[in-house]
């Protein structure tokens, strides 16, 4: 074996990086489904985390976290773009920041 | 060496993928690096020997997720491009600026931290156990992720957060079939349908 092995950090880097650029884009974007992409994009950094951990570990809990996550994402997107099919049908060119109409 | 090059690549697909979402301003555009990065996450898990959640992954993530996602967008309409410096909040250009460069130095600086404790902690525990292994080979300990695994431990000690879950799923689904419904009938407000529709919902509730 090269001194160049793919270790944890390694992964761990990567799911860091993929959660920073969705948080970034999370606060960047105005379009409530780009925004929600980027949701799915830091639960997947997460998930890699998850998953990296495991396999250092040698721990099969991780597969079971990371399973649920999927579940809790998927209901998330389906809720989410519920909500977003209803406000856009409303006003068809809302961004986030009109959203505060719907307060009161 | 075939590891590096599979972690470069697939890494690489997340990373321009990732960059792409944020970036690209068509939200098809958008949904299909999503895609992108989804599947590069498959093949690290698949790296990672997490074949089942690999499959998993592929099928809800890039087979039910992103079809939604591209559902929406086309029950919407494509036509409206998201402009990306539309009137943007200088403050929330400042708050992501501060949160992606305070995260980055954040998270590398944990990165280092976990992976200096990882050594201390591995090399402890097969000391414990009795195994002496160098930390070439020590990630790749044999253990048991087929679906049988997963299975027993979802099954036994998750079996609460299991039928949560379906809870979970059971309240989303009402949800947003409301959420639909409502739309709809503020949507068509001003015909006559929903004023005969009304009664005889009211009555198939009864």
């Amino acid at each position: 074996m090269s001194g160049l092995d793919v270790t944890t950090g390694w992964y761990l880097t990567l799911g860091a990086m993929l959660f920073l650029i969705g948080g970034t884009g999370l606060l960047v974007r105005r379009n409530p489904l780009i925004m929600l992409m980027c949701v799915e994009l830091m639960l997947n950094g997460v998930n890699l985390s998850f998953i990296a951990f495991a396999d250092r570990f040698g721990d099969v809990h991780g597969h079971t976290v990371v399973l649920f996550v999927l579940v809790v994402a998927a209901a998330e997107v389906v809720v989410g773009l519920g909500l977003v099919v209803a406000v856009l049908r409303a006003s068809p060119r809302a961004t986030a920041d009109d959203l505060s109409a719907l307060k009161g | 060496m075939v590891e590096v090059v599979v972690f470069a690549v697939a890494g690489a697909a997340c990373l321009v993928g990732a960059v792409g979402v944020v970036l690209s301003r068509n939200p098809v555009h958008a949904a299909l690096m999503l895609v992108m990065t989804l599947f590069g996450i498959a093949v690290l898990f698949v790296a990672l020997q997490a074949h089942f959640i690999a499959a998993v992954q592929v099928i809800v993530y890039a087979g039910a997720i992103v079809v939604l996602f591209l559902f929406v967008i086309m029950l919407l309409g494509v036509d409206r491009a998201a402009e990306l410096s539309l009137g943007a909040l200088p403050a929330q250009r400042w708050t992501a600026a501060a949160f992606g460069l305070g995260g980055a130095a954040v998270l590398v600086w944990l990165v280092a931290a976990v992976d200096r404790i990882f050594k201390g902690a591995h090399s402890y525990e097969l000391e414990r156990a009795g195994i002496v292994v160098t930390e070439a080979d020590a990630p790749a300990t044999s253990y048991a992720t087929d679906v049988s695994a997963i299975a027993r431990s979802l099954f036994s000690e998750y079996v609460y957060a299991f039928e949560l879950t379906s809870l979970l799923l059971i309240v989303a689904v009402i949800g947003t079939v409301i959420l639909a419904r409502r739309s709809g009938y503020s949507e068509h407000g001003g015909e006559s349908a929903p004023a005969e529709n009304a009664p005889a919902s009211q009555e198939a509730r009864q």
